[in-house]
């Protein structure tokens, strides 16, 4: 459990990290949290020559809402999504899933960002920022971009960022009213890895579905967006027949493998029940909404 | 009463815990000597291979690398091969062949534990893969590959070993109107202490003297055992167990890891440390259970039991390493008839090499005794489901009846005491267990799913006596030493190991109650071979039974000579002086009375001419029998119908272990042994896929229940006392862990038995039942 000999920089400014990024082209990993990267690293899985923390970067933790949106800087604590009044009560299910990642000691010091960086189809959020329609805001020696979730998320721990760029901050549009979101998550024990989780959003006009989010955790190679399911969903009364179909066009996009959290079919049968309870709680918090 | 003593029956807070709860705890990776040198294992990726060389040069090149040992180094000093528990003998290092996943192949000693963790990246080793043994029955087909050509006997079957009268079982199963068979496997599952295995071997060169602190359930063993297999005498061996992090049957074993060390601390004269990562310890130490099991139950239509039969196949791994006495290879397997009479039972267990790491240890488990309560606690359900009558009716119907006592198991066991209906009666009371059906029938009209499962079992536990019970010889009493000072406090010394049960308190009472001193008063010690008296150390639910007897029976011995002094103090003769209310006073007089702390002064400056000064006494307890332990639980399952999961809603565990010392420690006892009991229950499990690898190499994958996973368990007890043990305890460290897999898997099989369903393996995993629940059109998102 001992790593291989690496360097180590806390860059004090965010052009410094980047240009840290540059000069050790490939070899160079971010530090955020350190929660999934330190566990390779001790398994000795991933060897980087240099680690660049980025604790000691500025601005990075800001966690508000902007021009419409709620900006969630990279740095933001699993914690802090966790106990924010704002987010428990317009973005329930960035509180839900907060609060489902691996434990509470775990979640004091993983990050948002990192969570969805690191690319893993286990990890919770990136299903939560598809459902939710996040961005991405990258930045590096070309200065800012930003990328749509969809296409931020390439592969399984492969993003669209640049060995030199850094993500700065998840956008998440602002709900419109009558919207009601939630992540639902089978593990095998607290701390565990999603057997399959379903991140929902909807937004009603009366009982009619106006607008719909979906995503798939450890449903396939990288977080899935069943878009069918989605489309289906659109113009439909929000009803457990509509739920229920949706939830199929969910399995049936879903490409789990078998392994240790259970048979494929196994799985894709809970992509189905999680699908229908994520959309059930998210309808009934739209309701109420 | 005169002081307050707070002995047998008090809650008394426990004594170790400042230390452990500030931080303060000393375990061996705390100790630091100076100049010590750090080592670290490497470790073979293969479960089978032949090792065509090995070639250190570029670690040997590093900095701060002092030597890489290799088992052609061990070979030359005739340690690369060392005997374990159940004589068989196990490789320290290979010299040519690795035959199993994660087997130690060398090691570095280096002067920091980084270098060592970076040199061991460095050793070539040149493997050639061969077929691995990972199915313990087709092991035994005579065209299987072998685990050990090493042997004589070119096979991989070990041993056979068998218990009960065959001839009478067959023919009750012949006249048997109902027979229910199962066939149940119990996963391999690991102890995972908190703590892991390590040592810091420590060699004198001047004086000779090897001194080992060690991660030891039972150091004076381990000492003889050194001192026999290294040639070094015995007085020049100190063994030191330190503060030990959960052991659990563990650290029973010798671990290869032990002997490097000391060999590398023999070859360069100065301290060596080597302390186990978490994933060698998962994948390389001793596992537990690993049974599969053939069961029969044979009862007339009424539902009396008339006899058990049992077919196991035990994978042992590629080394027979099991911690069991040593004329019991099957461990008290045999104790399988369990709470029922019986007329007749045979059991028959076959031991299997396959190219899995060795072990068999009593996780929590008096030798194998988790595996016999699960296997009969399965059957009573399954026979209850062939006869349709209600579980609890039927164990009621066939509990060895309070006034059979003692009694002699239709495999040879005298069970010491017992009152299993009394038990059954109050758990099924206190849980509202009638309420319970009630509700299940409802529930299930609406295709909703609770179960209620039952288990009530029997312990055997205390370990020896020693005309059946040694461990490589070594006869299976225990010990303790307590001498008084002359102000009135008292050391008391134990032969065996505590590695969190609470000994510091516990013995302390024991002493406390016997000697009329306050608990206050009494350190308790052990753990440290040159200064504790010997014994076999903790493990199997023993050291109430055996080192709790002998502090008893010390305290007494001490007693007697007080008496002298008393009745010397007193003016009085012994004949007139008697021990009330932790005192010694004149018959009929409680006014002329005197305390210990007055009769240890005495002893000290006042003792009558003639008689020798001091007070202390030592006694090495041979128990008569083993004690019984029994308890009846009753778990409450909700089956999710979207998932599978299963939620226990309610577990109640009544236990009785005779009589209490501390029943805060009891009861902590209880609740994290029904946690470690719900882990192969429903999660625990390590598998290997056909090329031999592990499947739960870490924690991601084996599934250690936290707090998050453990429900309200509630406790309850009756108290049935063990009519030989001096003040009537019985052992219970491990009741909870023997009694609560099968009250989850009945409670489980019962949420589904309406289907048809009449046996699971555990650990019941989701998908499990929810593939019952597709199938007959029940699952419900």
């Amino acid at each position: 459990m001992i790593p291989s000999a690496f360097d180590y920089a806390a860059p004090q400014s965010l052009s410094e990290a980047i240009s840290l990024l540059q000069g050790n082209a490939g070899q160079a990993k971010v530090l955020a949290g350190g929660q999934s990267l330190i566990p390779l690293l001790k398994f000795r899985l991933a060897g980087p020559e240099l680690l660049v923390d980025l604790r000691k970067v500025p601005a990075l933790d800001h966690l508000e809402e902007r021009d419409g949106h709620l900006a969630i800087g990279a740095m933001v604590r699993e914690s802090a999504l966790e106990h924010s009044a704002l987010i428990a009560s317009r973005y329930p299910a960035l509180l839900d899933t907060s609060s489902v990642v691996a434990d509470p000691l775990v979640r004091n010091y993983a990050t948002v960002g990192g969570n969805v960086a690191h690319a893993d189809p286990a990890n919770d959020h990136p299903a939560t920022m598809l459902a939710l329609r996040a961005t991405a805001i990258a930045n590096g020696p070309n200065g800012q971009r930003t990328i749509s979730i969809d296409d931020f998320l390439v592969d399984t721990f492969e993003t669209a960022l640049a060995p030199d760029e850094v993500l700065m901050e998840l956008r998440v549009p602002r709900p419109a009213a009558h919207s009601g979101s939630a992540y639902v998550k089978l593990e095998r024990k607290v701390g565990d890895y999603a057997i399959i989780g379903v991140a929902a959003q909807v937004t009603l006009d009366g009982e009619v579905c106006a607008q719909a989010g979906l995503g798939l955790t450890n449903a396939a190679p990288r977080a899935l967006r069943p878009r069918e399911a989605e489309t289906f969903l659109v113009g439909k009364r929000l009803d457990e027949e509509s739920i229920r179909h949706a939830a199929e066009l969910a399995a049936s996009a879903a490409d789990p493998v078998s392994d240790l959290r259970g048979p494929a079919d196994y799985k894709r049968a809970m992509v189905r029940t999680l699908t229908t309870r994520a959309l059930r709680l998210a309808a009934q918090r739209a309701r109420q909404a | 009463m005169a002081v307050a003593v707070q002995g047998m029956g008090h809650s008394v807070k426990r004594k170790e815990d400042p230390r452990f709860l500030r931080g303060k705890g000393n375990y061996v990776d705390d100790l630091k000597l100076p100049g010590m040198l750090y080592m670290d294992i490497l470790r073979s990726p293969y479960a089978h291979a032949n090792i065509k060389g090995i070639d250190a040069s570029r670690a040997l090149a590093m900095p701060g690398v002092l030597a890489v040992v290799t088992g052609k180094d061990l070979d030359a000093a005739g340690l690369a091969w060392m005997p374990t528990l159940m004589s068989d003998k196990q490789m320290v290092l290979p010299v040519d062949r690795v035959v199993y996943q994660a087997q130690e192949v060398a090691a570095v000693i280096a002067t920091e534990r980084y270098i060592a963790a970076d040199a061991i990246t460095q050793i070539d080793v040149d493997y050639e893969p061969l077929t691995p043994v990972v199915d313990p029955i087709r092991a035994l087909d005579p065209s299987s590959p072998l685990v050990r050509p090493d042997r004589e006997n070119k096979t991989n079957h070990i041993w056979h070993w068998e218990a009960g009268d065959k001839e009478a079982t067959d023919r009750l199963f012949e006249q048997a109107a109902v027979v229910a068979k199962e066939d149940i496997y119990i996963p391999r599952i690991h102890v995972c202490s908190i703590e892991t295995c390590g040592c810091v071997a420590s060699f004198d060169r001047i004086n000779g003297k090897l001194t080992i602190w060690m991660t030891t359930q039972a150091p004076h063993a381990i000492r003889t055992v050194f001192s026999l297999v290294s040639g070094i005498p015995e007085h020049k061996i100190r063994v030191i167990s330190p503060d030990i992090g959960g052991g659990f049957g563990g650290k029973v074993p010798v671990y290869p890891g032990y002997v490097i060390a000391t060999v590398a601390s023999l070859q360069t004269g100065r301290p060596v440390k080597w302390i186990e990562d978490r994933s060698e310890n998962l994948q390389a130490d001793s596992f537990a259970r690993d049974y599969h099991i053939t069961a029969e139950l044979a009862a007339d239509a009424d539902g009396t039991m008339k006899a058990l039969r049992v077919k196991t196949v035990a994978d042992h791994g590629a080394f027979d390493a099991a911690a069991n006495p040593s004329k019991f290879p099957a461990g008290l397997f045999s104790i399988c008839t369990g709470s029922y009479d019986m007329q007749a039972a045979h059991v028959e267990v076959d031991g299997v090499y396959t190219n899995k790491p060795p072990g068999g240890v009593a996780y929590r488990c008096s030798f194998r005794v988790t595996e016999a309560v699960h296997a009969v606690e399965r059957m009573v359900d399954s026979l209850a489901l062939k006869l349709e009558m209600d579980p609890a009716e039927l164990r009621l119907k066939n509990f060895i009846p309070p006034e059979k006592f003692p009694y002699k198991s239709a495999t040879g066991w005298e069970y010491d005491s017992g009152n299993y209906p009394a038990a059954l009666h109050k758990a099924m009371e206190r849980i509202g267990y009638q309420d319970l059906r009630r509700e299940q029938a409802e529930k299930r009209a609406r295709g909703e799913l609770m179960g209620i499962g039952i288990s009530t079992f029997t312990e055997i536990v205390g370990a020896g006596p020693s005309h059946t019970f040694d461990i490589l010889g070594i006869k299976m009493f225990d010990s303790c030493e307590i001498r008084i000072h002359p102000t009135g406090s008292a050391i008391v010394r134990i032969g065996v190991q505590t590695q969190g049960q609470g000994h510091e308190t516990t013995f302390a009472q024991i002493a406390a109650e016997e000697l009329g001193l306050p608990v206050a008063n009494i350190t308790v010690e052990h753990g440290d071979t040159d200064t504790a008296p010997y014994g076999l150390g903790t493990y199997a639910s023993r050291s109430t039974p055996t080192a709790g007897a002998a502090t008893a029976i010390a305290a007494r011995k001490i007693r007697e000579k007080g008496k002298l002094l008393a009745a010397h103090l007193l003016e009085a003769s012994p004949d007139d002086v008697e021990w009330v209310d932790h005192q010694f006073q004149v018959k009929g007089d409680p006014s002329r009375a005197k305390t210990m702390a007055d009769i240890a002064f005495a002893a000290y400056t006042n003792h009558p001419q003639g008689m020798e000064a001091g007070l202390e006494a030592v006694d090495y307890y041979d128990p008569p029998n083993l004690t019984f332990p029994f308890g009846a639980y009753i778990c409450v399952v909700d089956i999710d119908r979207g998932t599978g999961e299963v939620k226990i809603r309610r577990f109640l565990a009544v236990d009785d272990c005779g009589n209490i010392i501390n029943p805060m420690i009891v009861e902590g006892q209880i609740h994290g042994g029904l946690t470690m009991g719900m882990a192969p229950a429903l999660l625990e499990e390590i598998t290997y896929d056909e090329a031999g690898n592990i499947r739960q190499g870490t924690f991601m994958d084996y599934l250690l229940p936290t707090a998050m996973e453990t429900p309200a368990w509630e406790t309850d007890k009756t108290c049935t006392p063990s009519p030989h043990h001096p003040f009537g305890a019985k052992g219970v460290g491990e009741s909870a862990t023997v009694g609560a897999p099968p009250a989850i898997a009945n409670a489980v099989v019962d949420a589904l038995s309406h289907l048809g369903v009449t046996h699971m393996d555990i650990p019941i995993k989701p998908w499990m039942v929810y593939k019952v629940l597709e199938e007959h059109g029940l699952a419900q998102p």
